[in-house]
């Protein structure tokens, strides 16, 4: 096989993965997985969601052990016991959803994780301060996590490894939480690393990102080993097969649509979260056509879930002006309300939210299908709730034994596929979808998409919330972003560029319209006093 | 060798029916050990505790009479622990039920009418249902966590009855004991059984069990309190009014909780006395879980409870127990319950030392 | 009011306030290493009636105060094997202690009852506790009052700058996190769950071998409940706990002062007192729903199985 190491240290062998496999109740996470990454080499390991690459790696950082298989460490076979043990052997790991406490500092969270080795928290805390700034990720170490964007919080989990002796670092999906310019500097921090000598495992499902960065790649489908390449030279095509298999379609175009009359429009939305740790929105104007997607992009905890809250009715306002469904403000109506306005909500949070994982399909229809006449006087009308559930199942193909297994037991695509549509059958004027296609399989996201293009079509208005750039440039008609609370001006999808809508994600925008005029008034005021 | 736990793919029925059932034998095992170490010949000790209290049809009236408070307290906290309130007053709201039925009762005393029953079981639901509620918007407008507010309410519900049977509704012709008057005959639930003491109060909780049945499986209301208690999000999320179905499960337990204490006064005590409840409220606890939160399973935990009560007072009698071996049995029932239930969710292993197939191959 | 009566009402405040600063101490480590245990009353109980009949066995107070505090752990074991070793609820568990407590502790104690024993006496220093106002209620206790200070100052510290409490903090706030990390969650867990089990003994001994010595079946008369919410009406920090047991020790003495001023109130009305103040003061201070959820241990109460 081809492989490309840094010239200076080829040859020797980090870390060997020979014939790995990890049996978990009702699936097998990985299936004979063989790998090998050299010293200063960055590896990908590529694959979508479900493909088993968080569990390699928690095979690798000693959280869960292997069923069977070998793991080599410098030449020489070794079990790893826990987290402890791989730090000692110069193994750090940076989780996807980070292993950090929000009420400690950046220096406890480290020490922590350092156990005695840490020392004294000063001297550790300047420790840090050299380290985050030799790799130009500057951090100070005495802030409290809960104070720190996504960004920042990263950055404690890459130099929580750094300050150690490391010869191997692993980045589980390291730029989903990031914009398109923090991906450029992480990177540069990556090279500069290996270049040091140090290993890098960077997981990720993204083909342009391993190809820029990664000297070679593994990939992964269904557990199992499905190629080697080395990204730069392979062609996008031909990963993405290996990826997600000859049989699925990967990509397709949709076309762009302009929508008709305003449907939601939200005006001066300034909200206070009700979370000690959240984001308050201020002065947030945006508007949704029928007939047309916006999304929303940005890096979460930016406000998002605060915007949806006002959105659906869980976080009431204090007027009913600020946001209105075809010209009628909601903003004081609970959420049952709203959607007898023709409100259809998918939140972020599928089991735990969408669903409850407990219920049955039967009873999940009726969460919030209840307004479709499914019920008598105060009684459930169980025929009736057992077709709606019956006809989602079909019309969405959600793979199920049948309605009534409990939601927690389907695969997150299908139980996807299932909310969004329970949303759509019930004919929403509006559907706002948060993160519609996190962690669901290719097939099940291009469902969805295809759905959401559909309602579109049928002249609803659509709203979607995500993280994920590239699927909002997809479905979107129009895009804009959210950055601590504030929301970019929204252009259509054709006109602008992932750059600029990087840009908004981090806080660079003209202030929208309204406010503009709203400080020209007020500056006004103020002269015609003086 | 150690024990491993690890978790199942789904919940499983079968071990959630079968818990109950293991969780009893194991506490019927555990108690003849423990009469064992006491000296007992365990078998008799187990026949005097579970089998001589029933022996007899007034046996079996006895068992319905600690039934019927047992049974309405457990199936009102099946509904709030079902939408995830913890209640633990229903003590406190049976209290206050027995004390706002006797208030009437006692205006009642010369009165003979078809209506004076009715007025005093009702005032009864009343005073335990508002009992109920006041935790319930301590909750909603306060955020004051309802475990340690119900269980403050329970000793104040105490010390008020307190003071009411030492003051005001004292009988003046009682000698000097702290009791009320005997309530007049119309004020009393009919007896069922002539020559016993079992009264129609256990069809109060027969009905009880009925009817929170059907609300708990065929109502909108009933799915709404389901789904709040296993996923607040999802319950807000669908715009289902969180703080008004805390209100209303708190009503409903504590009214049934206030029904029972007015079926105590009104029923085999026929007066207000300070001990009108022998921890029957703390004891609907263990019904409820017992019972799996669910009616027909509240049916039976109630009477195995009721047995325990009363193989309690004849084992204080026959084997010169104290009478806290009632309470004893009652913890030890729901530590095994809690105990027995890990098997609902999880599969227990046993991890053998293991050679590792690897090492033999290289 | 006279001067005396103000010292003396200080020194009972200090007194009563006592247990409730040791079981508060106790769950304070316990739920912020994420463990909610309702069991504090049958663990006080089950203390105070074995304190009590080793103490009259073997007339030996440091013996019985020794296994009152074992008596505490076990309990706390019987409870950590079951919610943590089993994964089972913690409210329901906490419960079940409390009640199985409640039925073993009055068991055990039956023949005890009314069984008087000489207790631990006070012991005064000299000059210090002659100050005015405030000597005897800090210099003229007995010597677990004394030792409590010093507790109280351990759990201070202990959050404040040791390392095993930050990892308690940290196990509390985020277990898979820190199971990720290597922190060795369920050991930190049973280690603060028999530590609350083990002040919430030394508690139930201080009842039964110094407060009033002698044994009375539930004779801490819910002090493992008002402790609980001691813990809430201190958002989880220890500099809150002592002035909170305090002013609840406070309130429960509130009757021997009103009958020092010679009120006539029912004795019934004012026992509900500490009882009503608790509720008061719950409400008080959950009703500020953005501080609450601040201080709150974030995985409080809810169940952590490594594997899932």
């Amino acid at each position: 096989m081809n492989r490309q190491v840094s010239a200076t240290l080829s040859g020797q062998l980090r870390l060997q993965l020979k014939g790995i496999t990890k049996q978990y109740p009702g699936c097998l996470a990985n299936d004979q997985v063989d790998l090998e990454i050299a010293a200063g080499e960055i590896h990908a390991l590529l694959g979508e969601n479900g493909a088993g690459k968080s569990t390699l790696m928690k095979m690798i950082y000693g959280v869960t052990k292997p069923d069977a298989g070998e793991i080599i460490w410098q030449g020489s076979r070794v079990e790893i016991k826990d987290p402890s043990m791989a730090r000692k052997m110069g193994i750090g790991m940076v989780f996807q959803h980070f292993s950090l406490f929000e009420t400690l500092t950046v220096t406890e969270n480290i020490a922590l994780a350092l156990g005695d080795e840490a020392g004294d928290l000063q001297l550790l805390a300047k420790k840090i301060s050299t380290v985050s700034k030799q790799y130009g990720m500057e951090l100070n170490p005495d802030r409290h996590i809960h104070s720190l964007s996504v960004g920042e919080r990263q950055r404690v989990e890459i130099v929580r490894c750094l300050v150690q002796d490391i010869k191997l670092l692993i980045l589980d999906e390291p730029t989903s939480v990031l914009t398109p310019q923090e991906v450029e500097t992480l990177f540069v921090t990556l090279r500069q690393l290996a270049t040091d000598g140090c290993s890098i495992l960077f997981i990720s499902h993204k083909l342009k990102e391993v190809q820029a960065l990664c000297h070679n790649a593994t990939i992964l489908r269904g557990g199992k080993v499905t190629g080697d390449c080395v990204p730069a030279e392979a062609g996008a095509t031909k990963m993405a097969q290996l990826m997600v298999g000859v049989d699925t379609p990967i990509s397709s175009n949709y076309p762009k649509a302009t929508g008709t009359e305003v449907f939601l429009a939200v005006q001066d939305l300034t909200n206070s979260s009700e979370d000690p740790f959240g984001t308050s929105l201020k002065k947030v104007n945006f508007s949704v056509r029928r007939g047309e997607i916006l999304g929303i992009a940005g890096v979460a905890g930016n406000g998002q879930e605060e915007l949806l809250a006002a959105l659906s009715g869980e976080h009431l306002l204090d007027s009913s002006d600020p946001v209105k469904f075809a010209g009628l403000g909601v903003g004081l109506l609970d959420p049952r309300k709203r959607r007898e306005l023709g409100l259809g909500f998918v939140p972020e949070e599928r089991l735990g939210r969408g669903a409850v994982p407990e219920m049955s399909l039967v009873e999940n229809t009726l969460l919030t299908g209840f307004l479709q006449g499914l019920l008598n006087f105060g009684f459930i009308n169980q025929p009736k709730t057992e077709q709606f559930s019956q006809r989602i199942i079909d019309d969405y193909k959600v793979k199920t034994p049948n309605n009534r297994t409990a939601a927690q037991s389907l695969s997150g695509g299908n139980l996807q596929k299932f909310i969004i549509g329970r949303e759509i059958l019930q004919n929403p004027q509006l559907l706002v979808a948060a993160h519609p296609t996190w962690g669901v399989d290719i097939g099940a996201a291009t469902a969805i998409h295809k759905a959401l293009i559909e309602l579109r079509d049928k002249g609803a208005a659509i709203l979607v919330v995500s993280e994920d750039i590239d699927e909002l440039f997809l479905i979107s008609d129009r895009l804009c972003a959210i950055c601590d609370g504030e929301i970019s001006p929204a252009k259509a999808t054709l006109e602008t560029s992932i750059e600029e809508v990087g840009r908004w994600m981090t806080g660079v925008f003209e202030p929208t319209e309204s406010a503009v005029s709203e400080q020209l008034d007020a500056a006004l005021n103020t002269r015609s006093i003086n | 060798m150690f024990l491993k736990l690890e978790p199942r793919g789904e919940a499983s029925r079968a071990m959630s029916y079968l818990s109950p059932l293991l969780a009893g034998l194991l506490t019927l095992l555990s108690g003849g050990i423990f009469f064992v170490f006491l000296g007992h010949d365990p078998i008799d000790a187990l026949r005097i505790f579970l089998v001589a209290p029933v022996e007899d049809l007034y046996g079996f009236a006895e068992l319905c009479v600690k039934a019927a408070p047992i049974m309405l307290c457990a199936i009102g906290l099946a509904v709030a622990f079902k939408a995830q309130v913890w209640n633990i007053g229903a003590e406190g709201q049976l209290l206050i039920g027995g004390l706002a039925a006797s208030a009437v009762a006692l205006q009642l005393l010369e009165v003979e009418s078809f209506w004076a029953l009715p007025l005093v079981l009702l005032s009864g639901m009343l005073g335990g249902g508002l009992w109920g509620l006041l935790a319930a918007w301590l909750r909603n407008r306060f955020n004051a966590n309802e475990i340690l507010t119900t269980i403050m309410f329970n000793y104040i519900a105490l010390y008020l009855l307190l003071y009411f049977v030492h003051g005001s509704f004292k009988d003046p012709d009682g000698y000097g004991f702290p009791a009320s008057a005997i309530f007049a005959d119309s004020s009393l639930l009919p007896i069922l059984i002539e020559d016993t003491r079992m009264h129609i109060g256990i069809l109060f909780a027969l009905l009880a069990v009925v009817i929170i049945w059907v609300m708990l499986s065929r109502s909108f209301i009933g799915f709404q309190i389901k789904v709040l208690g296993l996923d607040s999000n999802a319950a807000k999320l669908a715009g289902f009014k969180h703080k008004r179905l805390v209100a209303v499960v708190m009503i409903i337990s504590g009214a049934l909780a206030g029904l029972a204490g007015a079926g105590e006064g009104a029923g085999p005590l026929e007066q207000l006395v300070p001990s009108i409840s022998p921890g029957y409220g703390y004891a609907a606890i263990i019904v409820a879980f017992l019972g799996r939160l669910h009616p027909v399973g509240i049916f039976f935990a109630s009477l195995l409870m009721a047995l325990i009560y009363l193989g309690g007072e004849l084992a204080q009698i026959e084997l010169n127990l104290p009478l806290a071996v009632t309470s004893l049995f009652q913890g030890m029932l729901l530590f095994y319950l809690l105990a027995c239930d890990v098997f609902i969710n999880f599969k227990v292993k046993f991890n053998r030392p293991q050679i590792s197939a690897t090492l033999e191959n290289s | 009011m006279d001067i005396d009566l103000i010292t003396n009402v200080l020194y009972a405040m200090v007194r009563t306030g006592t247990p409730l600063l040791i079981v508060a101490l106790g769950e304070l480590v316990c739920e912020r290493s994420g463990v909610l245990n309702l069991g504090q009353e049958g663990m006080m109980l089950m203390g105070a009636v074995v304190g009590f009949i080793v103490t009259l066995t073997t007339g030996s107070l440091l013996l019985g105060f020794i296994l009152a505090i074992v008596a505490g752990m076990l309990m706390s074991m019987l409870f950590a094997a079951i919610a943590l070793g089993l994964n089972a609820n913690q409210v329901a568990t906490g419960l079940a202690l409390t009640i199985f407590g409640t039925g073993l502790s009055a068991f055990i104690g039956a023949a005890y009852v009314g069984t008087p024993i000489t207790g631990l006496e006070p012991i005064a220093i000299p000059y210090l506790s002659e100050i005015p106002l405030i000597g005897k209620m800090l210099f003229a206790q007995d010597l677990v009052v004394y030792l409590s200070f010093g507790l109280f100052g351990l759990v201070f510290w202990f959050f404040k700058s040791s390392r095993l409490g930050l990892t308690v903090k940290a196990v509390g706030e985020n277990p898979h996190a820190a199971n990720s990390l290597g922190l060795p969650v369920m050991r930190t867990r049973y280690l603060a769950v028999a530590f609350g089990g083990g002040m919430a003994g030394l508690a139930g001994g201080y009842l039964s071998l110094a407060y009033t010595p002698l044994w009375a079946e539930n004779m801490t008369a819910g002090r493992g409940w008002i402790a609980l919410a001691l813990v809430v009406f201190a958002t989880w920090r220890a500099d809150r706990i002592i002035f909170g047991a305090y002013l609840f020790g406070l309130a429960s003495i509130l009757n021997l002062v009103v009958q020092g001023l010679g009120y006539p109130v029912s004795p019934n009305l004012l026992a509900m007192m500490p009882y009503a103040a608790t509720v008061l003061v719950l409400v008080m201070i959950s009703s500020n729903v953005m501080k609450s959820k601040m201080y709150t241990p974030m995985w409080l109460g809810k169940p952590f199985h490594p594997h899932t």
